[in-house]
């Protein structure tokens, strides 16, 4: 009994030193500067994507981003110029597709994305770079340079300051864009602010996570709190803080164990969905009997 | 006069669903617009409130009514069922006109909310999850959320659809009072032509491309009218030709 208690004390003196460890590592402070910033932003939006059923632009903004990085790569140019214009323009587009409603929202992005991933792995196997197809596709802590770092925290402080500026104006349009129109709003262009800033935040946001689950930054933190919380500023700040969480906790628990990153955050952010989802249950049940 | 419509041509989706549409509203009317589905009310109230375009004719504002003080209680959609927001968040967002390049609202903004609450009686619930409240509390919120919005111009799709029927006749007790004691102008949706011809001082009645519009004791008097209310087919009556009544008769 003392000899496993002992041995247990040994295992967590290891990990606790492995953790000291890992902020020593430049490349992990870059991961976690970069997640947490990514997180926090993708969190913000995804409350408004998620309410106002736009949950899919996420996901299809990722794969054209991917087939923007391929392209980058094939031409040697940086990545990240490639992309970022391309993805917004695609997020104008999709805005529109979906505002003019000729074809189905739903299944033009789904159409869009698979071309856009298509075209991608094409390119990679066509140009004769030594691009590493995973790492785009799902993402890897090592794969963040310093150039990344100062992009991203750069990105994330405009979508932050934004999001703030224009967060009574989101507010209104996302919960009745008629009912802002009518009254003057200019609906449109927040809309266009909102897609802008997402293009942005899934651009940043797949070197890390990687395109395929890039997705899951956005919708899952929202998803998660409001399965608790009852009024729009609760569940923007219960969002930040659960993206945030999971965020750190994936990255640390991937190097810990020595698995992929995105894989880690996505499981972790499924965990705190399901403990919220109990909570809220236990919650609804307990108030109905008192 | 406050809104006028000259010769107004409508159209939804390609087809023209109301054709030479003309009327007036002045201060202090409640103008019920009725008809059967698919007649082109929501569509003309769309184009009252500049969210779409007419295809032909004009649709001006009088007495210096500015776009932003309008105040539209808009029938419910789905996005809203499961919104996680605060009865006083829904209620604030009615100032959203009054923002401009403003980031914030300012303390004037928050004391017009808790006025129009208090005003609706929804004071109670401010703090209550909006996806939580009965149909008829929700619908007082979206109402106070229009007064927000304006001081003269209430425009209300349907707004007592899908309410019980206490929480119905409440809605319309509320709406009366606010046209009649506080002198808003009301322009109304409605099913419900008993309770239109009731209420109201004005009436439009769309019918396929024809249209009756004049004041409530025209409606009942004439002939015409009458059939257009009994959405009879035979016609011989002509109309009564008084007061400035337009039907078609």
């Amino acid at each position: 009994m003392v000899a496993v208690k002992k041995e247990g004390a040994i295992v967590m003196g290891e990990y606790f030193t492995l953790i000291i460890q890992i902020f020593q590592l430049p490349f992990m402070i870059r991961a976690l500067i970069v997640g947490v910033l990514i997180s926090l932003c993708a969190s913000l939006l995804g409350v408004s994507l998620v309410l106002k059923r736009y949950s899919m632009i996420g996901d299809g903004l990722s794969h054209v981003g991917f087939g923007a990085l391929a392209l980058a790569a094939a031409f040697n140019v940086t990545p990240l110029y490639v992309a970022i214009p391309v993805v917004i323009l695609t997020a104008f587009l999709l805005l529109r597709v979906n505002e003019s409603g000729k074809l189905k929202g739903d299944a033009a992005v789904a159409m869009i994305s698979a071309s856009a991933l298509a075209i991608g792995v094409l390119i990679v196997s066509v140009s004769e770079t030594n691009v590493d197809l995973n790492s785009y596709l799902f993402g890897s802590i090592y794969a963040i340079s310093n150039q990344d770092m100062y992009l991203s925290i750069c990105l994330s402080v405009a979508v932050i300051l934004l999001y703030l500026v224009f967060y009574n104006k989101m507010f209104a349009v996302v919960f009745d864009e008629n009912f802002a129109r009518a009254t003057g709003a200019k609906a449109t262009a927040y809309n266009m602010v909102m897609a802008c800033l997402t293009a942005v935040t899934v651009v940043v946001g797949m070197r890390l996570v990687g395109s395929l689950l890039i997705s899951s930054l956005i919708i899952f933190p929202a998803l998660t709190s409001m399965r608790i919380c009852k009024t729009f500023k609760k569940v923007i700040i219960s969002s930040s803080a659960v993206g945030i969480v999971c965020i750190v906790v994936g990255i640390i628990s991937s190097f810990l164990l020595d698995v992929p990153a995105s894989a880690c955050i996505v499981l972790i952010n499924l965990t705190a969905y399901i403990i919220f989802t109990v909570i809220g249950f236990i919650k609804e049940k307990y108030s109905k009997e008192a | 006069m406050l809104i006028e419509c000259k010769n107004v041509r409508l159209a939804y989706e390609n087809h023209i669903v109301a054709d030479n549409l003309s009327f007036s509203v002045n201060k202090g009317d409640y103008l019920c617009i009725i008809g059967e589905n698919g007649s082109g009310k929501t569509t003309l109230m769309k184009a009252l409130l500049g969210l779409k375009t007419v295809e032909a004719g004009s649709i001006s504002h009088g007495e210096g009514l500015r776009q932003n003080e309008i105040g539209y209680l808009p029938q419910q959609t789905g996005i809203q069922k499961d919104f996680p927001a605060s009865v006083w968040e829904v209620v604030l967002s009615g100032r959203i006109n009054r923002l401009g390049f403003k980031p914030f609202y300012s303390s004037k903004d928050r004391k017009i909310a808790e006025e129009n609450m208090a005003r609706l009686n929804i004071t109670n619930i401010k703090d209550k999850c909006y996806r939580e409240l009965s149909g008829g509390q929700q619908q007082r919120v979206l109402l106070a959320r229009a007064l927000c919005a304006t001081q003269k111009l209430l425009l209300l799709d349907e707004p007592v659809a899908g309410l019980d029927l206490l929480a119905t006749e409440e809605m319309y007790h509320i709406i009366y009072d606010l046209n009649r004691q506080n002198g808003i102008t009301v322009i109304m949706i409605t099913h419900d032509v008993d309770r239109a011809v009731r209420d109201a001082t004005h009436i439009l009645h769309l019918h396929k491309k024809d249209v009756f519009f004049g004041e409530k004791s025209h409606y009942l008097e004439c002939d015409t009218c009458r059939q257009f209310n009994q959405n009879e087919a035979e016609s011989g009556h002509g109309c009564c030709k008084k007061g400035g009544c337009h039907c078609n008769g």
